[in-house]
């Protein structure tokens, strides 16, 4: 494993004080959480911090849920959010995305801070043999775009990188309009989620909006008429333990059988988290039918690029609209 | 490099360990405790055989940095029979021959316990989900799943 100074501050002041940063390969320090990511990239040398913070102990990790809707502590571990009582009865859809995401043992460890973080899983840049990643190393090309790019995304790519966003969690959140709340030596500060993530484009190597030291300490969700009749339908190449080939997570307003409103965001093709406004604009006022749906879907598909082995994930994302859609819709 | 000092339990007895930085948790237990019970599959995270528990959650000892087990309670598969006498799991493990080259068999176990531990009553359903991230090339699963369901049974039936 690469080598590197382990700090364990005693508060989350002197945390901050590090200049740590999260989601760029040349930030000479990095925070720590539950290490399922981070360890895994420094073993494969694929991350080399000089320096390694840990939040251990330091970040709030409570799940509170009131009338404004859900508050999410960034030390929340996957598996307590993905069975508390108001997040399954209230935001199915969040405890979807968590239940078919990784392993109980996974689950037990990562937390909600590093979900949002969690690195890209395109083969290339966790395979520091290949030398082309300009995520890894800027300026070094993209293996990706002309390699194997089964996985990869179709949309919000750039021609410096097209790796896909893995979190299942992020997109589910995308679709509710959660934000996060960022604690920096500053101060606090908050931000959408949809405008936490940055596309690629030619700086790849930063991928959110963090400033050095700036951590995730809470995730905010809204409450909303759509959450309750919410789902997240993932397609992957097994039944489980297995990251996204293409998900899609939808929640609902009904009025009888008519659509008032609808969230619909996509996972799996996105170099972010990516919610489809036209998708969703199309779907306010019109019904279950089969037919509309797809109508609407196919608004998801607009702008989408395949790179030759992904090119399926073009139809297969309209496909999971409809389907995440229909499943949400009969539901009582 | 200076090591960190680390203090911690594991299997209710108080441990201090020196380690590096870098060291996960999976290799200290390895090569300085020797529980060598653990094992490691993968590194990754993907086959749960270095499965331990920690405050009682289970979790993959190779995804964690040694040093983060400060302060805390660890079990390890050797602290599963008590003395002689074999937990129930390893027992049925056993007599149904729910193992073949046995490199799964610990994590396996360790993941079962800490199922049954929370929920003496699950579907089979829920013991392969809950199973998921523990993989094993030899047994085909069969004779694993139905090991815990039947210690399960046998649990809840003495418990009564
Ligand atoms: C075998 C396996 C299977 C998986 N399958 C899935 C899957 O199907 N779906 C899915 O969505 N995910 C999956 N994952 C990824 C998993 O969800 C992430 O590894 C996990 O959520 C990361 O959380 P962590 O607390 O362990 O983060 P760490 O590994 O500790 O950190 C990850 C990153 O986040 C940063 N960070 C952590 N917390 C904060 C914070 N509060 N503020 C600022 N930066 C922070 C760190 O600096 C680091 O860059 C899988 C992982 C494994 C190992
Ligand atoms: S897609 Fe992005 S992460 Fe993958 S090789 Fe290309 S630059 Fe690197
Ligand atoms: S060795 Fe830890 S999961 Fe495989
Ligand atoms: S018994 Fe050989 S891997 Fe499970």
């Amino acid at each position: 494993m690469h080598t590197f100074i382990l700090e364990r501050p005693r508060d989350l002041a002197a945390a901050l004080a590090f200049h740590a940063q999260a989601g760029r390969n040349d930030a000479p320090a990095e925070y720590i959480a539950g290490g399922t990511d981070m360890v895994q990239l420094l073993q494969e040398h694929v991350r080399r911090p000089e320096r390694l913070v840990s939040l251990a102990g330091l970040l709030d990790g409570h799940i509170e849920a009131g009338p404004q809707g859900l508050r999410l502590g960034a030390a929340a571990t996957m598996a307590d959010v993905a069975v508390h009582p108001a997040v399954v009865e209230q935001f199915p859809v969040i405890s979807e995305a968590l239940l078919n995401s990784a392993s109980p043992q996974v689950r037990n460890q990562a937390t909600m801070g590093g979900n949002l973080l969690q690195r890209t899983r395109c083969p290339y840049f966790r395979d520091v043999g290949y030398a082309a990643c300009n995520k890894r190393s800027p300026g070094s090309g993209c293996s990706a775009i002309d390699g194997e790019n089964r996985w990869h995304a179709v949309v919000g790519t750039s021609d410096d990188c097209i790796a896909a966003n893995p979190s299942d969690l992020a997109v589910a959140l995308v679709a509710l309009e959660a934000g996060v709340e960022l604690r920096g030596a500053g101060g606090q500060r908050f931000v959408p989620l949809i405008d936490f993530h940055r596309l690629p484009g030619n700086t790849p190597h930063i991928e959110s909006v963090l400033e050095p030291g700036e951590v995730i300490a809470a995730i905010t969700v809204p409450a909303s008429s759509t959450a309750r009749r919410s789902h997240y339908l993932k397609v992957r190449d097994r039944a489980s333990f297995e990251f996204a080939v293409v998900s899609a997570a939808v929640a609902l307003d009904m009025d009888g059988g008519r659509i008032r409103a609808a969230r619909v965001a996509l996972g799996g093709v996105g170099t972010k988290p990516w919610r489809v406004p036209k998708v969703e604009a199309a779907l306010a006022g019109g019904s279950l039918d089969p037919a509309v749906l797809r109508r609407a879907a196919a608004l998801a598909a607009e702008g989408a690029q395949g790179r030759g082995h992904n090119d399926f994930k073009i139809e297969l994302m309209q496909r999971a609209i409809v389907r995440a859609i229909e499943t949400a819709g009969a539901r009582a | 490099m200076a090591k960190l000092h680390i203090s911690t339990t594991i299997n209710g007895e108080p441990i201090e360990f020196l380690c590096d930085p870098p060291q996960t948790m999976l290799e200290v237990l390895r090569d300085q405790l020797g529980l060598t019970g653990s094992k490691e599959g993968c590194g990754s995270g993907d086959c749960g055989a270095c499965s331990i528990t920690v405050d009682g959650r289970l979790v993959c000892s190779c995804l964690m940095l040694a040093a983060e087990a400060e302060g805390h309670r660890l079990e390890t598969i050797e602290g599963m029979a008590r003395g002689d006498q074999l937990h129930p799991l390893q027992k049925k493990f056993v007599e149904l021959a729910a193992l073949q080259c046995g490199i799964c068999t610990p994590g396996f176990l360790v993941a079962s316990k800490a199922l049954l531990d929370r929920n003496p009553n699950p579907t089979e359903t829920e013991v392969r989900y809950w199973l998921a991230g523990n993989l094993c090339r030899c047994t085909g699963y069969d004779k694993i799943i139905r090991a815990v369901m039947e210690v399960a049974a046998d649990m809840r039936e003495t418990a009564r």
